[in-house]
């Protein structure tokens, strides 16, 4: 960016200055990003001497997106302010989403309750008690059409959290829509369907990583065929973060989980270019202004190089990284949960400032229960004050040519290349997941940030400096224990209604199937249609592909 | 403590619970109990199974307890894990891969940390496994990660001993280190489904090869646990080696030698605990120690000297 | 010599996966120098206790994010019970509300609850005290 000349003027001002600061009086060591990273006391040109303009960062919408994915950014169309939200049983969910839309938010996301996620109906002995506890319960079609009663789904997209199972829950959102007459090319959203960060982080698998990656494969096939809007998978580094891990790691870690991805695409048989393009990623937002926003452009610019140069994409929407973020639910607090409203709103900037496609924030008393009304508003209120008070929608990527912004933004590319080395150095995604590579960065970085807040080394507050005795005194949202017992009786009731011979026959096609090597999702199309249910699908598929079991590290 | 062994001897797991704690700890109260035990013991058959970290021997013992109880065995478990050298404390996550028979009254899962003391484990290990044995289990595994001379020391007390290795990669058997070859009565190539299976089998058939003949060929297996693959096999081999010891004799031959070991290594510990509780009381220890620091005094005979100071009848 | 150590069972009962909580304490534990066994996610109250029971440990620490408290915790005091292990002190960490926290205490089923942002320093005391009042 600089000719020698000025940079040899700026090492000689900079070493005078230097010469003239007197040390400063905290330790060096008290310098350091949420993840532990160093930062220096002042960036300079010297720290981004090598910077090429046009090739590291280049103009936003083209490659290799370093500043954005789309021409205009805001300017065009704001980010899609999508609160993830669900609780009880459809009709309670349902209830909300329309509460949200009606309150100015454009898109929805669904948050399962543990047994949907898990594949579990509501009924299993192993549902008691989490029935509709941490999001919706949804057991069959019969839910789903509950669930988006009222709701255009040709005009609303949503995004579900769902992973292990993710195929099934799609197939009857799309069943779903065309109960309302939506047809297939016309609906929109998003299955998080990113079962390797499951293994990695999050720990909700079913199957064993072949077929689950089968399942993934034949879900891009069948989308990029029939749903053309649909973006088959969201490939997550929230969970890694929250699990733990550091901004670098889950920086690197999402993007090889990407590429991993993109390699069992192309081992199936699939055209880069058909499925990339539907692509999308899931970013944490955590504390550290300035790291999150040079994350989420790393993250850009590693993409756009990777599928344009290592595989050979050669559609600039596959060069493209589109994402989803969401604020660091660890990063609240339970003492004072006030505080957590600023911390939010701190941490949603940064995801505006890094360019973010859409957004949700956290409620201030998610640590505590599942978010209440009020609280869901104000948190959809903190992005709206972003958006149209702040000011900073208004010109694309303000932070690029921060000597400090792009000398961090280069540093952690760099990191997250270190890290893909030492993947493949290791065999792999797969065989690293086996080995417990992951595992094992995650839980040593969750353990030094615990120890260094024990130590004082990393400020909380309220939690371990400026402490307050007040009790915490907020309201909560309390989840009815009845909703387990009516949706068991609704579950109960529909097994009694449905045709239950074409269920049976729909299961062993399906079985057959999974045997063979068919895409999968016709057949759980065509059972979630004559109301088979979600556990009953699972069970099939477990049988043919058996259970994933966890690695022990710690 | 009396009723304890009644209750161990009449099935209560929580008495086999209470009992194992006992040996681990080194409670002094185990002299009351573990001589009232002995006559019940003698009956189990016991199963070693070592192998290096990673090797993934309890998805192995998990799978295999699947055949022992298809084959109406009860079993007991031991797993062990090291514990830090430093503080002492261990997790211990044997039981993850162990699931399946959480809830089935015919398996006792137990886990044990080394606890910094080698030797010590050795012998809890070896109580346990006798307590296991009063209990009325068909069958005891004790799993162990064979890192240390120690850990493969825990073998003596296996009638069966099965070593766990997985693939060895690019890189050569040869470097499995010497004394393994030595201990094992049956080898097992883990996670069969990564490259370099066949050479590592094949290698390791070479080297048993070269031991010559003898009445038992160790076999060299390949599985993979996670699936359950290959664990029939071993199963079979298990009991091949059974029927072995039992129809020629061989394991009256090995169990009087534990007899004698085990005789031995109680008079040790007994002169030896006699002598250290007799030295606290009565001798400056560290007083000695600080003389030979000074060189004004001598190990050798330094020793003499304090065997003397507690009466201890040394033969001229 | 070898010596007693208070031995903790870490179990994760219910579907969640987030075992973040656990790890950490679990490793804290160790470092605190007491034998930690660590169940593994996705257990039952039933196999939770068994293990209890097996493992013949001092402390019972159970890690629930679901929001399943309120049916798993009692489940598991009353399971220890049934078999005559109701003493066993059983410590409970987690997203818990205030409410749901005093009432698992005032009727017994938890000895202690920690929520998000305890001191990992407050856990190790608070086992340690637990195990010697067993």
């Amino acid at each position: 960016m600089f000719d020698e000349d000025k940079l040899a003027r700026i090492r000689e001002a900079r070493v005078r200055w230097a010469a003239g600061s007197p040390p400063g009086p905290e330790a060096a060591a008290a310098f350091k990003t949420v993840s532990g990273a160093p930062v220096e006391e002042l960036y300079t040109p010297l720290e981004v001497a090598e910077l090429d303009y046009i090739r590291d960062l280049g103009f936003p919408g083209e490659y290799p997106f370093t500043r954005g994915v789309q021409r205009d950014m805001y300017r065009g169309r704001l980010w899609t302010m999508r609160q993830f939200s669900g609780f009880g049983d459809a009709f309670d969910s349902n209830r909300r989403y329309r509460y949200l839309l009606e309150q100015g938010q454009t898109g929805l996301s669904v948050a399962f309750d543990m047994p949907t996620i898990m594949g579990y109906d509501s009924d299993h002995p192993r549902s008691r008690g989490e029935v509709g506890r941490c999001g919706v319960a949804v057991d069959s079609l019969a839910d789903m059409e509950i669930l988006f009663d009222g709701i255009p789904l040709d005009r609303v997209t949503t995004s579900m959290t769902i992973n292990g199972p993710a195929a099934i829950l799609w197939c009857m959102y799309l069943a779903a829509a065309e109960k309302q007459g939506v047809p297939l090319e016309k609906v929109g959203g998003t299955i998080q369907n990113d079962i390797l960060k499951e293994y990695i982080a999050q720990k909700s698998w079913i199957f064993p990583p072949e077929p689950s990656l089968r399942l993934i494969t034949d879900i891009f096939a069948f989308a990029s065929r029939h749903v053309p809007r649909w973006n088959t998978i969201s490939i997550s580094g929230y969970h890694i973060r929250e699990a733990g891990s550091t901004a670098v790691q889950e920086l690197a870690f999402t993007l090889a989980d990407g590429f991993a991805y993109v390699e069992a695409g192309i081992k199936a048989g699939l055209d880069v270019d058909e499925f990339a393009p539907r692509l999308s990623f899931f970013f944490n937002a955590h504390l550290d202004f300035f790291e999150e926003i040079c994350k989420y452009r790393a993250a850009r610019r590693i993409w756009a190089r990777h599928m344009r140069e290592r595989y050979g994409a050669k559609n600039p929407r596959s060069w493209m990284m589109r994402f989803h973020t969401q604020t660091a639910g660890c990063s609240l607090t339970a003492q004072e949960p006030e505080n957590n409203i600023i911390r939010t709103a701190l941490e949603a900037l940064a995801a505006v400032l890094g360019g973010t496609q859409s957004l949700h924030t956290n409620s201030m008393d998610e640590v505590l229960a599942l978010p209440t009304e009020k609280a869901v508003k104000i948190a959809l209120r903190t992005q709206q004050i972003i958006a149209h008070e702040s000011g900073v929608a208004n010109t694309v990527d303000p932070l690029a040519g921060s000597y400090f912004v792009e000398a961090m933004t280069n540093r952690m590319e760099a990191e997250a290349e270190e890290y893909f080395r030492k993947i493949e150095s290791l065999g792999g995604v797969l065989a690293a997941i086996e080995r417990g590579f992951f595992q094992q960065e995650i839980a040593d970085a969750a353990y030094a940030y615990q120890r260094a807040v024990e130590s004082g080394e990393r400020v909380v507050v309220g939690v371990n400096r400026y402490l307050s005795q007040e009790p915490v005194n907020i309201e909560i949202l309390k989840i009815d224990p009845a909703v387990e017992e009516r949706q068991v009786q609704r579950l109960r009731e529909l097994k009694a209604r449905r045709d239950n011979l074409a269920v049976k026959a729909a299961l062993e096609r399906l079985k057959q199937a999974a045997q063979g090597s068919d895409g999968l999702i016709p057949y759980i199309l065509e059972a979630v249609k004559v109301y088979a249910t979600e556990g009953e699908i699972v069970a099939v598929l477990k049988e043919v592909f058996g259970e994933y079991r966890e690695q022990p590290l710690f | 403590m009396r009723q304890l062994v009644q209750e161990l001897l009449q099935g209560n797991r929580r008495a086999l619970a209470r009992l194992i704690s006992l040996v681990e700890n080194d409670d002094k109260r185990k002299a009351e109990v573990l001589p009232e035990l002995y006559r019940h013991t003698g009956k189990a058959y016991v199963i070693g199974i070592t192998g290096s970290p990673g090797s993934g021997k309890s998805s192995l013992v998990d799978r295999l307890l699947e055949s022992v109880r298809r084959d109406e065995l009860t079993a007991g478990v031991i797993a062990v894990d090291p514990s830090s050298p430093f503080t002492g404390g261990a997790i211990l996550g044997d039981r993850i891969r162990m699931q399946e028979h959480a809830l089935d009254p015919g398996v006792f899962i137990r886990s044990m940390g080394t606890r910094g003391n080698l030797g010590g484990l050795s012998r809890a290990t070896r109580e346990a496994i006798q307590i296991f044995d009063a209990f009325g289990m068909d069958l005891v595994m004790v799993e162990t990660v064979g890192v240390g001379q120690s850990e493969v020391d825990i073998v003596k007390y296996a009638d069966t001993t099965v070593v766990v290795l997985t693939p060895a990669g690019g890189d050569s058997v040869q470097t499995i280190k010497a004394g393994i070859m030595e201990i094992g009565d049956i080898f097992v190539v883990n996670k069969a489904d990564y490259p370099g299976t066949e050479r590592t089998v094949a290698e390791l058939n070479a080297m048993l090869d070269m031991k010559g003949a003898e009445d038992w060929r160790a076999p060299v297996l390949p599985t993979v646990a996670v699936r359950g693959e290959g664990v029939d096999r071993l199963w079979e081999a298990v009991l091949r080696h059974r029927e072995l010891l039992e129809s020629s004799g061989r394991l009256q031959a090995v169990r009087r030698e534990r007899a004698r070991q085990e005789l031995a290594d109680q008079l040790e510990h007994l002169v030896k605990s006699w002598i250290w509780e007799k030295i606290r009381a009565r001798v400056p220890y560290e007083e000695m120690v600080e003389k030979i620091m000074a060189r004004s005094m001598d190990p050798y005979s330094g020793a003499y000297r304090l065997l003397e100071e507690i009466d201890f009848p040394l033969p001229q | 010599m070898r010596e007693k150590r208070i031995r903790v069972l870490i179990a994760k009962p219910g579907l969640d996966g987030h075992d973040r909580g656990a790890k950490v304490v679990a490793r804290a534990l160790r470092d605190a120098g007491m034998e930690v066994i660590y169940t593994g996610l996705h257990q039952t109250p039933e196999q939770v206790v068994e293990a209890a029971l097996q493992e013949d440990v001092d402390v019972v620490g159970l890690s629930i994010l679901s929001g399943a408290h309120m049916t798993l915790v009692p489940r598991v005091r009353e399971l220890l019970r049934e078999n005559q292990a109701g003493e066993i002190p059983v410590l409970v960490g987690g997203i818990i509300p205030e409410e749901d926290a005093r009432e698992l205490k005032e009727k017994g089923y938890a000895d202690a609850i920690f929520t998000p942002g305890s001191s990992l320093e407050a856990i190790v005391a608070c086992v340690r005290d637990l195990a010697g009042s067993k």
